[in-house]
């Protein structure tokens, strides 16, 4: 509609009309505010989530790493809590396990790729690993071929081997594309 | 308008430059311009509110909505356990929800305001009656979104009053069956009746609203406001006038809804008491379960009325259903389309008037009829009825019995059929009442299991609730053993009546010390809580107690302290000291006590004669004597008509399942998971 239907203004009309406007546009962006804060309060939730502490988990048995520097994929099993659901000991990642010949301490190595986070596998003939996704190149001790798109080598994983042979990995992920090794929370 | 012309371009400050490039290319100001200073004639008034509100209400449930869909899980196995997850876990979850959950209540109440304002003002005349005609379509679509939404949470008040509704929708002549099958995405309840119902509440329903709503309220510009007659004032403008009541209503309306969230949580917090946020806002039930009976099935508040309204039909079977819930409310839903025409005359805008206050006190009778027959129980003394009671308890009801027993004086009769009734209405709100009790503790209880270390198995919380000792126990106590076992604490007030009731031992506490001791109290062993009322009651066991036992000589009170405790170490819910235990069972397994009629541990006594006292009372024991009391271990040939639980008669099934067994073993000894690993009992 047109200003010039408008009532007749009188003197005090503009004050008035501000103390309105503002007035209203209090009320109705209070109003708005508790859904819209609610929302954002809980959909920043996930910053508050941990995946918990990095553990020793039992991956295999010591007779199963080859003695030979090749490295072997074992999957990391874990109980794990995804929101609501609880698996129990449910495979949450792999690791590369390799001991030199006639050693017993064990190298592992997380199969994330710390470029951008790919499942790092063997090359095709076998001779070091590489990531099928943009072609980094690792030896077998994790180290980086260069060139490479991966920013640091492989990540190492403490690992240990328990009374009785067990091989035990602490699991743990790492922020990726970086070239510091930061643990994940 | 407003472009300054006074000051040139490159004197204004970036902002303004920046308006006026965006007012340059798109027009924005006038569009701002026509959008607010839109003329209210008469002058702003709080009665116009009603319409602004609810599009407030609505992009309220839009944007907690649509945060809400960014944690929902819509599948059979995921939506209870997302919304628990929401609810419980989430920071502000139980804000955003509750908000979500209230303001859809709220929106129903707003809508039946608009309605009646615009029926009142006769606002559906023309040229509005095509406007009038969406605003009822869109009322239609929000009571769609309230239907739809109540589902979304796979509770079990979601689910059995979806389950009525859904199996109304297959009333409609012809399309019926197959509407209701499409809508249920299938001839079962299950993943496709969320992801069909979720799809119809966040994604085709809000959609059609949204292109209705642009289109009511360009309807609404086109015929600018109805105004009120006569005039309150001078004219005056939508931006500020009308928009500054419109924004003070809409948090008003804000301010309710969270005012019903918090008051509770703030009631406890001023009581000194701490909150369980987790508790705050939206009610969550028991994940749905279809093979649980439901008896505090109700629909949502504003749709009590049409449940009352079936009952009007009680007893006309399906056609009774039908009328009651197509054929009325249709015709209802014609006659307010036929208003905008109606009301062309004045007798007929009358007409529509009072037609609208008598439906809306219709409603709101039925919704207190619905309320007052629930809730019947709070306000009635059933301690009045007494002699009916105890009437009706003499004669089971039988008109002809209660006639003679009043010696057929009709006016007593009458009276006393009244008394009857009331006492009928009493029973069932009362049956309504406990059932909503326990709807609560099982919605208690499903949660404390959810939230567990271990959270919720991949198939669901109702796997964690099918397995629960605690939430199972006592349905498969009451339907399997409580027609003959009592399972009463006695020191409860009621315990003497629900003893007399019994025809077999008390079970509470069955496994304790408190228990084997009651069984070796002379004025206990031949009462309710034991064998009283069994086969047993003059046997060789009452024989022991009442005679040998009594022999202070022989038995002295600190050996019957050491039985007890030893048979409390058996079955692992006593605690004792070691020695006490041992000479205990020295006792319990000589051949001059106990033992010479009980086998325990390696005495060699024979079975067939007492129950094998080894691990009496342990989860072991207690599954085998529910399995099979007829086994030489238990009671052999002499088992007092106690069935085979686990035995399946020829070739068909057991009554209860091993897992069943367990869990009724598990419960009567008390061992269930509680929160913060608490011990026995
Ligand atoms: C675009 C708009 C909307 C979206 C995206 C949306 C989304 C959702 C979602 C994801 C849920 C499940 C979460 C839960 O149950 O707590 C839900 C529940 C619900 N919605 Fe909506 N909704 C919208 C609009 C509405 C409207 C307009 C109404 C009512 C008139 C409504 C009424 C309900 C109800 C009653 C529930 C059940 C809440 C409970 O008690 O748990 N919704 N909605
Ligand atoms: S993710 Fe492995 S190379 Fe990019």
């Amino acid at each position: 509609m047109h200003p010039e239907t408008s009532p007749p203004v009188s003197p005090e009309a503009p004050r008035r009309g501000f103390l309105a406007k503002a007035l209203a546009l209090g009320c109705g962006g209070l109003a708005t505010l508790a859904p819209l804060g609610a929302g954002v309060w809980a959909i920043l939730d996930p910053l508050r989530r941990t995946s918990g502490a990095a553990a020793f988990r039992p991956v295999t048995d010591l007779a199963a790493v080859p003695a030979d520097g090749v490295p072997r994929r074992f999957a990391v099993v874990a109980d794990r809590v995804d929101a609501w659901t609880g698996f129990a000991a449910e495979p949450v990642g792999a690791v590369y396990l390799r001991r030199e010949p006639g050693s017993d301490t064990v190298q592992a190595l997380s199969a994330t790729c710390p470029h951008a986070g790919c499942f790092v596998e063997m090359n095709a003939t076998g001779t070091c690993f590489r990531c099928p996704c943009h072609n980094s190149a690792f030896t077998f001790d994790g180290g980086i071929v260069e060139p490479s798109p991966s920013p640091r080598p492989m990540d190492g994983l403490e690992c240990r081997v328990a009374e009785g042979g067990a091989v035990e990995v602490k699991w743990e992920n790492f922020y990726t594309g970086i070239a510091a090794k930061v643990a994940r929370p | 308008m407003s472009t300054p012309t006074g000051t040139p371009p490159s004197h204004r400050g970036p902002l303004r430059r920046l308006a006026d490039f965006l007012d340059d290319r798109t027009g924005y100001r006038s569009i701002v311009h026509e959008a607010l200073y839109e003329r209210v004639p008469g002058g702003a008034r709080w009665r116009y509110v009603w319409g602004s509100t609810l599009v407030f209400a609505f992009m309220t449930q839009v944007i907690t909505g649509l945060f809400l869909w960014a944690s929902y899980s819509a599948s059979a196995q995921t939506a209870w356990e997302s919304v628990h997850y929401i609810q419980h876990d989430m920071a502000g979850g139980w804000l955003l929800r509750g908000i979500h959950h209230v303001m859809a209540q709220a929106m129903v109440v707003l809508l039946a305001l608009h309605l009646l304002q615009v029926v009142i003002d006769g606002a559906y005349r023309a040229p509005r009656e095509v406007n009038f005609w969406l605003g009822l379509v869109l009322m239609l679509i929000v009571l769609g979104m309230a239907l739809t939404g109540y589902l979304l949470p796979w509770d079990q008040k979601g689910y059995w009053a979806t389950r009525v509704a859904t199996n109304l929708a297959g009333l409609v002549p012809l399309v019926g069956p197959a509407l209701q099958q499409l809508v249920v995405g299938g001839p079962d309840y299950g993943h496709h009746t969320l992801t069909r119902f979720f799809a119809l509440h966040a994604g085709f329903l809000p959609a059609t609203l949204v292109l209705m709503l642009v289109v009511h309220l360009a309807l609404f510009r086109r015929h600018g406001l109805h105004a009120k007659q006569p005039p309150a004032g001078p004219d005056a403008m939508f931006w500020p006038d009308q928009v500054l009541k419109d924004a003070v209503a809409m948090l008003a309306v804000m301010a309710v809804v969270l005012g019903v969230i918090l008051v509770p949580a703030l009631r406890t917090m001023a009581a000194g008491g701490t909150v369980d946020w987790g508790h705050v806002g939206a009610e969550l039930g028991a994940p749905a379960d279809p093979s649980q009976p439901y008896a505090a099935a109700r629909p949502e508040w504003y749709f009590l009325f049409l449940f009352q309204f079936l009952k009007v039909f009680e007893g006309w079977g399906a056609t009774g259903e039908f009328v009651g819930a197509i054929v009325v409310p249709g015709v209802i839903m014609a006659v307010m389309f036929l208003m905008p025409i109606v009301g062309r005359w004045n007798l007929g805008h009358r007409f529509n008037v009072a037609f609208t206050f008598a439906l809306l006190a219709g409603v709101g009778l039925l919704t207190g009829l619905a309320l007052h027959e629930d809730y019947y129980a709070l306000w009635v003394d059933r301690g009045s009825l007494a002699d009916a009671e105890r009437l009706f308890a003499e004669t089971g009801g039988d008109e002809r019995k209660i006639a003679a027993a009043l010696g057929g004086d009709r006016a007593r009769i009458a009276a006393m059929e009244k008394r009857l009734r009331t006492l009928e209405k009493v029973r069932n709100s009362e049956a309504f009442l406990a059932a909503v009790r326990q709807a609560r503790i099982d919605a208690a209880r499903a949660s404390e299991l959810a939230l567990r270390p271990e959270r919720i198995p991949p198939a669901g919380a109702l796997e964690l609730v099918r397995q629960d000792p605690a939430t199972q126990g006592p349905r498969l106590f009451a339907q399997h053993c409580g027609s003959c076992h009592a399972h009463v604490d006695p020191a409860s007030p009621d315990a003497a009546t629900i003893l007399a009731k019994s025809s077999a031992a008390n079970l509470h506490g069955f496994g304790t010390a408190a228990w084997m001791t009651g069984l070796l109290d002379p004025n206990q062993v031949a009462g309710p809580a034991y064998f009283g009322n069994t086969a047993h009651a003059d046997g060789d066991m009452v024989g022991f107690v009442q005679g040998d036992l009594q022999d202070a000589e022989a038995w002295t009170p600190a050996d019957t302290q050491a039985v007890i405790a030893a048979m409390a170490s058996e079955s692992g819910l006593g605690v004792a000291a070691p020695d006490v235990v041992a000479r205990g069972r020295e006792l319990v397994a000589s051949d001059e006590r106990c033992g010479s009629c009980h086998r325990f541990r390696d005495n060699g006594t024979e079975l067939g004669t007492a129950c094998d006292l080894t691990g009496w009372g342990s989860r072991e024991w207690l599954a085998g004597i529910i399995a099979d009391p007829t086994h030489e271990r238990f009671y052999g040939a002499s088992n007092d008509r106690m069935p085979s639980f686990g035995k399946a008669a020829d070739g068909g099934a057991p009554q209860l399942t091993s897992e069943q067994i367990g869990m009724l073993a598990d419960w009567l000894r008390g061992e269930w998971y509680r929160k913060g690993g608490g011990a026995h009992r």
